[in-house]
């Protein structure tokens, strides 16, 4: 790696990703915030105001602006939802909501400097986002040191909730969405059980963290029940050829194929597989998650599963109202996995807020903690105390006819 | 054995796009003896090219291909004309320099204009494969792999057996004593950029109907696949470079065969790397000595 990266620096400055100057701004601010802490305590001073402020950080800008843009969509939607109602009723008061939405351009050193903006100038109570886990770790662990709320909807890295000195659960940062272990166990029974299959082959990108902990909890998981593995081969992120690693599967005959890659590494695989003569079914997970997939695959995924964090086609009426108002809302635009998590995101905490009674972050917190069944359009939720990750579902989706088509819940 | 016959098809594959592509960078290095660091860009460039056609303009498989290869020659001229004609003078270090200057400008400029990754539509819907003794072939990829071949036996006999061919080898022999011969240098020059490029635009649309999802980025890591391709071979050598990118195709393979697929990358730097300290004139180059 460090070959290629040296030369893709030296050549482009472009993929790699530069982990040192992120770490470093990010060390200082760590710095920063624990001054900042022992001078004045900002983490309160919303207590009895008028309004409820809620700050965003979504990814408007850089690598991945879908992603922000769809974030900031739903997190108006929710709002406007509060607000045109009259507001969110705590302790006997009708509250407005105020939204601060900032931009983090999916960037390390920018979402630190983002949540350490909204927490000291903009005195907000908590914070929805960042989404990449890129932005959501550094911030959570300033939302940590300043005692602020945070809640990330999309983040499934398990460091974002999970303090990096002690390797405890952080207090002040939760998540709406489940983690990477868990995708990759689901996916390792639906194999075993729904599909029966004896051999599972792996094909997976190892250079992004995400994925290679989804390959790695599906070897073993399905290890576990029996199943045999016939091949785990690896790529690294910007490969274009998988036909030495497929030919190497192939020869081991495996009835499946878990393939977790990022929708645009997904088409490559599975045509090359197909002119290789490799006719077995794949599994997908998260990752595969965009409509792109549809249009660059095309016939070649036809009857593939993977996992997803809701399906937009979902027959439950919570799901399906949140989709045609999005839709409305958005120019006939169907939400996608990101929006549907920041609405839920959004969900949780006004219905902790609510729960509460009073607008100071550390109650607003112990009442999320205590979150006992809250039903999202991504599933039912709750959370146990000490731990932001939430206790949720699955969706397993197919593709049919050239459509993601929900095929079945998947519970913890 | 069908395995290892498999894995020599996939051989093959990679090792076309690589030659393809190295004889670009050894027919620069051939004609003014700098690397062309631009070319793996100029590759991209074809690619998208053919997207446009193909994709946008709607036009027949023929048509595209050889309008994308057209313009990638031309592209090719015009980067020789502006970026490194000014600089013939120079030391060698400026004019790569510029060619690297000149890469990061073609990939960004098509990440301005097209900042998605495309996909190419499937152009040959009811190609089939073949199939004897376990090892399948899809035809695409036969036609890919002999098409490739084709296009290097004509540069091989353009070089060795035209009038523009003998000037090539001419300008890299002495390129002072040319122009006394009544042959136009930077006719010449121009006409090597335009032959190197265009191979590296008709390796673009093979590799883009091979791996039919392409980005502004593709062309980095692929050029210096072809770079390290060239330098097996002996850069500035023909022939070498067409060996080269099979050779360097087969290490690849057998490395992702026998180790980690993350080694082929370490695998092929390394070449690089020894070649250059042991063997910088590579497998069929010879070595120069400098007369004083």
């Amino acid at each position: 790696m460090s070959v290629y990266e040296s030369i893709c620096r030296f050549k482009a400055l472009r993929t790699c990703r530069i982990t040192f100057l992120p770490v470093a701004v990010f060390l200082s601010f760590l710095i920063f915030a624990g001054c900042s802490r022992t001078n004045s305590d900002t983490s309160s001073t919303a207590g009895n105001a008028d309004t409820i402020r809620i700050g965003v950080i979504a990814e408007l800008t850089g690598d991945i602006p879908s992603v922000g843009s769809s974030s900031r969509a739903a997190a108006e939607m929710a709002v406007n939802q509060v607000n045109n109602a009259g507001g969110l009723t705590v302790g006997g008061r009708k509250l407005k909501v105020e939204l601060f939405v900032e931009d983090d351009a999916a960037k390390a050193d920018q979402a630190a400097a983002t949540m350490q903006n909204l927490i000291n100038q903009k005195n907000v109570i908590a914070v929805v986002g960042p989404n990449s886990s890129t932005g959501a770790i550094p911030a959570a662990e300033i939302a940590e040191s300043s005692k602020m709320l945070m809640i990330t909807p999309w983040s499934t890295n398990p460091k974002t909730t999970l303090d990096s000195r002690t390797n405890q659960h952080k207090r002040y940062v939760f998540r709406a969405c489940y983690l990477d272990t868990f995708q990759g166990r689901i996916l390792a029974s639906f194999a075993r059980n729904d599909l029966k299959a004896q051999k599972a082959a792996v094909l997976f990108d190892v250079a992004a963290e995400a994925l290679k902990g989804q390959a790695e909890v599906f070897k073993d998981s399905f290890e576990l029940k029996n199943g045999r593995m016939a091949g785990y081969e690896i790529y690294t992120t910007g490969d274009r050829d998988f036909s030495t690693q497929l030919t190497k599967i192939k020869s081991k005959a495996p009835d499946i194929i878990f393939l977790p890659a990022y929708y645009g590494d997904v088409p490559l695989a599975v045509q090359q597989a197909h002119k290789l003569g490799l006719n077995v079914p794949f599994l997908g997970s998260d990752a595969w998650a965009s409509s792109d997939l549809l249009a660059l695959c095309g016939k070649d995924c036809e009857g593939f599963y993977f996992t997803a964090h809701y399906s937009p086609d979902s027959a439950a009426a919570k799901s399906k109202e949140f989709v045609d108002k999005f839709k409305a809302l958005n120019n006939g635009k169907v939400p996608d996995d990101v929006a549907a998590l920041t609405y839920d995101a959004f969900g949780l905490l006004l219905d902790a807020i609510g729960r509460a009674g009073k607008t100071d972050t550390e109650s607003v917190r112990n009442a999320l903690a205590n979150t006992t069944g809250f039903a999202g359009v991504t599933g039912n939720m709750k959370f146990v105390e000490g731990s932001g990750d939430p206790i949720k579902g699955a969706v397993i989706l197919r593709i049919k006819d050239g459509k993601f088509k929900w095929f079945a819940n998947a519970n913890p | 054995m069908a395995y290892f016959l498999q894995q020599f098809i996939n051989v093959l594959q990679t090792g076309s796009t690589y030659s393809l592509i190295a004889l670009g960078y050894t027919m620069v290095y051939g004609v003014l003896s700098m690397i062309n660091f631009a070319h793996g860009d100029i590759f991209m460039v074809g690619a998208f090219l053919f997207f446009l056609f193909v994709s946008t303009l709607k036009l027949p498989f023929v048509p595209s291909m050889l309008a994308a290869t057209v313009l990638t020659a031309l592209l090719g001229v015009a980067t020789e004309r502006f970026a490194y004609r000014p600089l013939r003078g120079a030391p060698k270090m400026s004019a790569v320099i510029t060619a690297l200057g000149v890469g990061v400008l073609l990939e960004h400029l098509t990440l301005a204009i097209n900042p998605y990754p495309r996909h190419i539509p499937a152009m040959f819907e009811g190609s089939g494969t073949w199939s004897a003794g376990g090892v399948v072939i899809s035809q695409l990829k036969a036609a890919i792999i002999v098409f490739s071949l084709l296009m290097m036996a004509l540069l091989d006999f353009t070089i060795n057996k035209t009038k523009l061919g003998m000037a090539i080898r001419a300008i890299s022999w002495d390129m002072s004593v040319v122009p006394l011969m009544g042959v136009s240098v930077n006719g010449v020059i121009a006409a090597t950029f335009a032959i190197g490029a265009g191979l590296g635009g008709i390796a673009g649309v093979l590799y883009s109907l091979a791996y039919p999802v392409i980005n502004p980025y593709m062309g980095v890591m692929v050029g210096w696949k072809a770079f390290i391709s060239a330098v097996i071979g002996g850069i500035g050598n023909v022939r070498g470079a067409i060996v080269g990118g099979y050779v360097l195709g087969l290490v690849e393979t057998l490395t992702i065969v026998f180790l980690p697929a993350t080694y082929r990358d370490v695998t092929a730097f390394s070449l690089l790397l020894i070649l250059l300290v042991y063997r910088p004139y590579g497998l069929m180059g010879k070595p120069k000595t400098f007369k004083v």
